[in-house]
């Protein structure tokens, strides 16, 4: 952890960490309109078609979303470890919270894709084996938004998961220098966290409180 | 000419395409820009030569549906969003701050390349047989009837987003956090603060347009309902929310030559500009406030009266700051030492062009009279106002304005105001017709028309022919000024940023030492400038 060489459009390390922090900052908030524009869009329709809406959000497994909420939950908490930790200069526990912080990632990816499956053996899947007969058209608009919101959560999910596991490698291998890389990657993994804590009540809970 | 500078810095492809010196990126869009510009010229002018006679006689009709569409798509996304941002703005922003290079120098390259490899998507789009939706992409008719290259299209436009995300993140970055020292948000030149408006948008409004355009692409290539009514999905949603990132798009063509006029204006009228404060606020006004007034292109599809009223209101008021800065610049320009070159002609172009396509706008705000002109050429000749006689020659102001800098040659001065002169008439000949077609119910989009429209549209066409000359007239004197040109000074026009204390062209650090900012911008003695730092 020796001096360390900051890069030649900046004249103090201070102003480097600060000029990348609001660039993940800048970044996320395109990444907010982004995702507020699907949100917006389902919203329309969430309000348009209310009764039908909340007999397709019925299909869904609220269980098993349930469960990834908290998965997710737990590994943005090892994540603000991992930033914590690495902040107080240690190398050993870092790394253990990024791992654990990946490998949570990586249950939610697979608990997911299960649900998807199991979806796609109810033909609940638009474009690929709908059963408009059963469940109408507007049942089908339901299903599209949630396959694209939670496909592109998942997505931005995996981007993190190797953004982490790299991260882990790097520290552990004591090829990063010290900087703001962790807590860069940490502000991009809370920010995926938040996009799900809009997705669930948004699609699984449409209806269900009686 | 300086010796040590970044054009000799490097002559190898690799010293140019994997640069990460963001002059030199500038070069490179400056360039690609040039290319798009001359496609999306050809289709106007294909456009203009079926429209001299009234029978459909020049393309069939589904060509010309696919040349308007073309022109469309590549002036707005390929040319007019990227053009002062990414070529000026680029070069400029920087050099105007006391910076070495933009915050993140090799996320402004790979910009490029996510800008070539969307033109690249959109060229080939078109090479396979084009698109016909209009630059719009309206749907259902671009999700389930249109029998062209849509997706691909979109999936081009969708790519180029993403390089516009790049830049204006690059560019809010760069202006919070390299600044010199000295250099306070109040003793920043206007031009860095229309580029940060500009960039705000650029990054709140393109990722909508990416999302919308993920949406449709979803609808037509996998044949299910998002826009569609037969599936029960609202074909207005897509409107909305296309809208939302296309009406502040207006803004990311505009507030960027506002910026270069407020530079321009001062430094040839040798006076400090009138009501910095105002500018500056208005520009952040117009950015905010042009997040709200979407909906005015939605007056007659069948919305709500409440809300066309709100988006009347919404875009009465985003006028106001518009107006504020032309009487700015026009109270800048009194009693002043006007000197009358090639960018300061170019600038009392954009002023006097821009007021017309201003009011004009009003008019289209007032919700009974866009009734009655909406879908005419009313409308083609009131964002050409805006778009071309605004945005464009406000390009060519800050071109002809920086081009001593960025080249470290000058130009003949006599040939480039003789281009200004005749770009204005050129333009005016084309569109003020327009808007008299309009008026009289000439609907757009259309390749034939009634016999009583012609001698409008032939005046449109002539006044085309003479704009195109003004257009090209530059790429001779330009080139010309490279090869042959004078050596220019650092400071040719006796102008006060920071871009001036430095060479021309400017060293690859772009400043020997970084300088300290001592005053505002545009501070004049008696004519005599004054510039914010002593020395570079």
């Amino acid at each position: 952890m020796g001096e360390r060489a900051i890069g030649f459009q900046y004249s103090t390390v201070a102003q480097e960490r600060e000029t990348v922090t609001l660039g993940m900052w800048a970044f996320l908030a395109t990444e907010v309109l982004f995702f507020g524009a699907l949100i917006a869009a389902y919203i329309n329709y969430r309000i348009w078609f209310g009764a039908e809406f909340i007999a397709a959000a019925s299909l869904t497994k609220v269980a098993l979303g349930t469960a990834n909420t908290a998965v997710l939950l737990t590994s943005s908490a090892c994540m603000a470890m991992a930033v914590t930790t690495r902040d107080a200069g240690k190398t050993r526990a870092p790394v253990l919270w990024l791992v654990a912080t990946a490998l949570l990632g990586l249950i939610f990816i697979v608990i997911k894709a299960t649900e998807w499956f199991l979806e796609y053996q109810e033909h609940l899947v638009p474009a690929l084996n709908f059963d408009l007969g059963r469940h109408g058209g507007v049942a089908e608009i339901f299903f599209i938004f949630y396959f694209c919101a939670t496909g592109l959560h998942a997505l931005h999910l995996l981007i993190g998961i190797s953004l982490v596991s790299w991260l882990a490698f790097a520290i552990g291998t004591d090829r990063l220098k010290p900087g703001s890389t962790t807590r860069l990657i940490g502000l991009y993994w809370h920010f995926v966290d938040i996009v799900w804590i809009f997705l669930f009540p948004l699609i699984y809970l449409a209806g269900r409180n009686g | 000419m300086n010796e040590d500078n970044y054009l000799n810095a490097g002559y190898s492809l690799r010293s140019w395409f994997f640069t990460t010196d963001h002059k030199r990126i500038a070069i490179l869009y400056f360039a690609s820009l040039i290319f798009f510009f001359f496609i999306g010229g050809a289709a106007a002018t294909a456009i203009r030569i079926e429209l001299a006679t009234p029978q459909a006689d020049f393309v069939s009709s589904d060509m010309y549906n696919r040349l308007f569409t073309m022109h469309g798509v590549i002036m707005v996304w390929f040319f007019l969003i990227p053009s002062i941002p990414n070529t000026l703005g680029n070069f400029i922003v920087p050099l105007m701050i006391g910076a070495r290079d933009l915050a993140f120098p090799r996320l402004n390259l790979l910009s490029w390349y996510l800008f070539m490899l969307g033109g690249s998507v959109t060229l080939f789009a078109i090479a396979a047989g084009g698109i016909d939706t209009g630059w719009t992409f309206y749907t259902p008719f671009s999700t389930l009837y249109s029998n062209s290259y849509v997706a691909v299209a979109v999936t081009g436009v969708f790519i180029a987003g993403f390089s516009s995300i790049l830049t204006g993140l690059n560019f809010i970055v760069t202006i919070h956090r390299l600044r010199a020292p000295g250099l306070t948000w109040y003793r920043l030149p206007l031009f860095i603060w229309s580029l940060y408006a500009t960039s705000v948008i650029l990054v709140l409004a393109t990722p909508v347009l990416a999302m919308t355009l993920l949406m449709l692409l979803a609808e037509r290539v996998f044949h299910v309902g998002i826009f569609s009514p037969q599936l029960g999905g609202d074909p207005l949603l897509f409107q909305h929310m296309f809208w939302f990132y296309s009406h502040p798009a207006v803004y990311i063509m505009i507030l960027p030559s506002m910026g270069v006029i407020s530079e321009v204006v001062p430094c040839f009228s040798s006076k400090p500009l009138f009501g910095y404060y105002f500018v500056v606020w208005c520009s952040i006004a117009i950015a905010a406030i042009g997040f709200l007034v979407w909906g005015h292109h939605m007056f007659v599809a069948g919305m709500s009266l409440y809300a066309s009223l709100a988006f009347s209101f919404l875009s009465y008021l985003v006028a106001v700051p518009s107006a504020i800065k032309v009487f700015n610049w026009v109270a800048t320009m009194h009693e002043g030492w006007i000197r009358f070159d090639a960018p300061m002609l170019y600038a009392f172009g954009f002023i006097g062009l821009f007021t017309i396509g201003g009011l004009t706008g009003l008019f289209l705000a007032a919700l009974a009279v866009d009734v009655q002109v909406t879908q005419t050429y009313f409308i083609v000749a009131h964002f050409h106002y805006i778009m071309v006689g605004g945005a464009v020659m406000g390009y060519f102001a800050g071109l002809h304005y920086w081009w001593p800098k960025i080249t470290g040659r000058l130009y003949p001065d006599y040939w480039a105001r003789f281009a200004a002169i005749l770009a204005f008439f050129g333009f005016n000949l084309t569109f003020f017709p327009q808007f008299i077609l309009g008026y009289l119910g000439m609907p757009r989009r259309y390749q034939s028309y009634p016999p009583e429209f012609q001698i409008w549209n032939v005046l449109s066409s002539a006044g085309a022919s003479i704009l195109a000359v003004g257009y090209a007239l530059p790429l001779f004197y330009f080139a010309w000024s490279i090869l042959r040109g004078p050596r220019a000074s650092a400071n040719p026009w006796g102008a006060t940023g920071l871009e001036w204390t430095t060479p021309s062209p400017p060293p690859t650090e772009n400043f020997p030492k970084t300088p300290t900012v001592i005053r505002p911008p545009y501070q004049y003695d008696r004519g005599v400038p004054c510039p914010q730092a002593d020395n570079g």
